[in-house]
């Protein structure tokens, strides 16, 4: 079927030979991966643009004033868009958070590696499993088990270090990047 | 003979668009350091703008499209940018709601000298700064027109009257500006010590106001450069496949 | 090179024995037969089709980024320039885009002109054509509007503005058109909605437009048919490559207006936010509405004003009938041929009045060059079909390009002298 429509095609570039023939074939072959090396290219920037802009990337500091939370008060702040819990510990929570076995835990880390002063626990308040914000931060809250916060999606329980204990979870509570600038002051970011 | 006739018509064309009236100046073509395919932006002429901007547009004329963060573009650091930031204050609400002002930072947006179009005009006799954010890209001729109009107050023909609180103005359409002339020798002392006559002024301010516009254009001139060296690549690949191709049926 | 061993390929196979889009490719490039001697104006209709998905592509993309409300429309086009990675890319491609996609398809209409690629039987593969300009024009209509400059803003106003020239109902459906009162928020983002919506409308008259052309194949710079397979070559590797090797040349042009000349055919009051209580001095749309704009202005009556701007293009709707020459190609018709070229420079001129005030001189050359417009296709165009004595025609397309040998050459090649 293609002869008819084609006569002088596919038998003249047969009868012209082989040098004729690789010769199109390898000029035909740069051309189309070099054309197609440039589409790929041209379409980069277009995925590219989906990536955060730069007015997303330039908010990624929240400054908090700690002095107005009280021992056993709980802040919730933003940052990035995402709740951060500020929990200032009395002593008897952070003896608990100290007396743990580090390698029983599902995600083992010391209470020590995740704060910088003992007394403030900063973690973001995301559910390592599926993003729900966990409860914990009212004195009405049910705390769970292990008197940190709890998930109520699907029943997550972290300690008062915010490490997961029970519950589907796979992570410990996040620790943002986070800084005093004195004492009573910290810049999240 | 066809393309004989196509020239004729395209002369005419052009002929008969440029049969405008002639009255008014033209414009001094000012050589810009960001001219031509591979031009840049000249940072300490950057810097120095900025410092005019700040210095003297800034108490009538806003930069609403600018942040802090994007002072970075003209060679400051990151930590001069947080220092410049930190010196203007900033609106913002504290936690009982109200308003107050602070410190600014890298992710603000440059502050305003008036909060909207109604207080501007009220405290400048009904006048309005235009925003000078876009300014070299909405006026016909760009920064050749910006510059030649900071240079263009000249004392006014005898024939004509200036009307009450405008200024003559060589280039401004009508002749008849609000703006009092901003610049004057030695207005702003400029840190690298480049004396600072009107023109340098001029010159420099209108650098940073055409970046102001146009941020991207090292970006676009660059990528530019690379893309049409590609598809010039292409079009001769293409073209010798397509000879190749159609020798038989020639 | 191989015609038919890519079917062997067994996953191949079982796709197109389900779906047999394999097959109809293959079909469509290696048996539809194409003339052998179509010359570099035929290109520019795969170069809009090109240029329709560049369009749609950097539209979607600048979709995620703009905010199609009047107080945030304005900077989030700025947000898209400055803060957007790529995003003054995507921005300058679709607004000098819409230039380039106008350029192509005038061209590709003029090559119609000229060829008389509307003439029997590709009367409907024509009018499928001017549905396709009427919508692309209605889309950058919108398109302009969503930036919410000055221009975008009195240029949505005096345009909507024509339809109360309409008896009666006109006053009604302005005030449909925009929602309100004037040009306000809600024109604003219902234009958003549209000017998504049109390209995809376009895409669906531009598949009606190819199946209408595939069914008696392209015209050919000859303007006679096909009498065999002599006359034909297979679309694959032929004009794949030419039109490869064309949207090569198409994009260098393209790419120099983008990354050298972004704003060159724009117009910078629009970098300015609409003001509803600021009229610039000088209300021009973009260029490739000018002619237009100057046939609307060309009479002191509004109605008859809007009449003729729309009219103007209605009338190439009827353009296969009011040709009367049995004569497809300009190439044969010696008189013809040059009142093309003279359409072509009415059409220049009409496009410079309209960039013009109408003031003095511009006044009596817009009302003369419109004057002409209609002429020339409802009375010149039919009297020439009927007096003009072309020349003789060659046998076949075969015989005229082997007899001529060498290049094809834009007019065909040489035969008898008359």
């Amino acid at each position: 079927m293609a002869d008819v429509a084609d006569p002088t095609g596919g038998g003249a570039a047969g009868a012209h030979g082989g040098a004729e023939a690789s010769r199109r074939d390898f000029l035909t072959l740069t051309a189309a991966m070099v054309g197609v090396i440039g589409g790929a290219s041209a379409l980069w920037p277009f995925v590219a643009s989906m990536n955060p802009a730069k007015d997303t990337l330039a908010q990624s500091t929240t400054e908090v004033d700690l002095a107005p939370v009280q021992v056993g008060q709980r802040l919730t702040v933003v940052w990035r868009g995402k709740p951060v819990f500020i929990d200032h510990r009395p002593k008897e929570e952070i003896e608990k958070a100290g007396q743990v076995n580090v390698a029983d835990l599902r995600d083992p880390q010391s209470d020590a590696e995740r704060v910088k002063k003992p007394e403030w626990l900063v973690v973001v308040g995301i559910c390592t499993h599926l993003g729900c914000i966990p409860l914990g931060q009212k004195a009405t809250d049910d705390r769970g088990a292990f008197g940190g916060w709890f998930c109520p999606c699907h029943g997550s329980v972290y300690d008062t270090s915010g490490r997961i204990r029970q519950g589907p979870a796979p992570l410990n509570l996040a620790v943002p990047p986070y800084a005093f600038t004195n004492d009573t002051q910290i810049k999240i970011g | 003979m066809r393309k004989l006739a196509l020239a004729v018509l395209g002369a005419a064309a052009l002929a008969l668009g440029s049969a405008s009236a002639a009255d008014e100046p033209k414009l001094p073509v000012e050589h810009w350091s960001f001219d031509g395919i591979r031009g840049t932006y000249d940072r300490a002429a950057l810097q120095r703008g900025f410092q005019v901007y700040k210095e003297v547009c800034s108490v009538c004329h806003a930069v609403q499209y600018l942040y802090y963060r994007d002072l970075g573009d003209l060679g400051f650091s990151p930590e001069e940018v947080k220092a410049l930031a930190a010196q203007a204050q900033v609106n913002d609400l504290n936690d009982q709601g109200e308003t107050i002002q602070r410190p600014g930072r890298p992710s603000d947006p440059i502050v305003r000298p008036y909060p909207n179009d109604l207080a501007a005009r009220a405290a400048l006799n009904g006048a309005l700064p235009p925003d000078l954010s876009l300014i070299t890209k909405a006026r016909e001729g760009g920064p050749d027109y910006v510059f030649a109009l900071l240079n263009g107050y000249v004392p006014p023909p005898t024939s004509v009257k200036i009307a009450e609180g405008l200024n003559y103005n060589l280039y401004f359409p009508g002749h008849q500006i609000a703006m009092p002339p901003p610049l004057s020798d030695g207005a702003v002392t400029f840190a690298d010590n480049t004396p600072s006559t009107v023109k340098q002024m001029a010159h420099d301010v209108t650098t940073f106001l055409s970046w102001a516009a146009e941020p991207s254009l090292e970006t676009r001139h660059y990528t530019g450069v690379k893309v049409m060296a590609f598809l010039l690549v292409c079009a001769g690949l293409f073209y010798a496949v397509k000879r190749k191709v159609w020798a038989e049926i020639h | 090179m191989a015609a038919a061993p890519a079917k062997q390929n067994k996953l191949v196979r079982w796709v197109d024995h389900r779906l047999p889009i394999f097959t109809f490719i293959s079909h469509e490039l290696n048996d539809y037969p194409t003339p052998r001697n179509l010359n570099y104006w035929w290109n520019f209709g795969s170069l809009a089709g090109i240029m329709l998905v560049i369009m749609i592509l950097s539209g979607v993309f600048l979709a995620m980024a703009y905010t199609p409300h009047k107080d945030m429309a304005f900077e989030s086009v700025e947000r898209i320039m400055r803060d957007v990675n790529w995003g003054w890319l995507m921005r300058y491609l679709h607004m000098n885009g819409a230039s380039m996609f106008f350029i192509v398809t005038y061209t590709h209409v003029f090559r119609g002109f000229y060829y008389g690629s509307y003439k029997e039987p590709r009367e409907l593969l024509w009018m499928l054509g001017v549905v396709i300009l009427l919508l692309m024009m209605a889309t950058a209509f919108m398109g302009y509007v969503l930036p919410w400059g000055q221009m975008s803003y009195w240029g949505a106003t005096v345009i909507t503005n024509l339809f109360s020239a309409i008896p009666v109902v006109g006053d009604s459906i302005v005030t449909l058109l925009w929602g309100g009162f004037i040009v306000d928020n809600p024109t604003l983002n219902r234009f958003y909605s549209l000017h998504y919506l049109l390209p995809f409308v376009i895409v669906g008259v531009v598949v009606l437009h190819l199946v209408a052309l595939h069914q008696h194949g392209s015209n050919n710079p000859l303007g006679i048919d096909r009498k065999g397979p002599q006359d034909s070559i297979p679309f694959h590797p032929y004009y794949t490559v030419k039109d490869l090797f064309g949207l090569f040349v198409f994009l260098l042009v393209y790419a120099a207006i983008v990354f050298f000349a972004p704003n060159l055919l724009g117009d910078p009051a629009n970098y300015i936010p609409a003001n509803s209580l600021s009229t610039p001095e000088h209300i021009v749309p973009e260029w490739y509405f000018l002619p237009f704009y100057a046939i609307l202005r060309s009479v002191p009556n509004k109605l008859l004003g809007v009449v003729l701007m729309f009219g103007s293009i209605l009338i190439l709707f009827v353009l296969p009938w009011l040709d009367t020459s049995k004569v497809r190609s300009a190439t044969f018709r010696p008189i013809y041929k040059w009142f093309v070229f003279v359409l072509l420079a009415d059409c220049v001129i009409l496009g410079v009045v309209g960039a013009n005030k109408p003031e003095g001189i511009y006044v009596t050359i817009g009302r003369l060059a419109t004057f002409y417009y209609f002429f020339h296709f409802l009375i010149l165009i039919p009297f020439l079909g009927w007096f003009e004595r072309p020349r003789p025609l060659p046998t076949s397309i075969s015989t005229a390009v082997l007899a001529g040998g060498g290049g094809l050459s834009g007019a065909g090649a040489p035969m008898e002298k008359p």
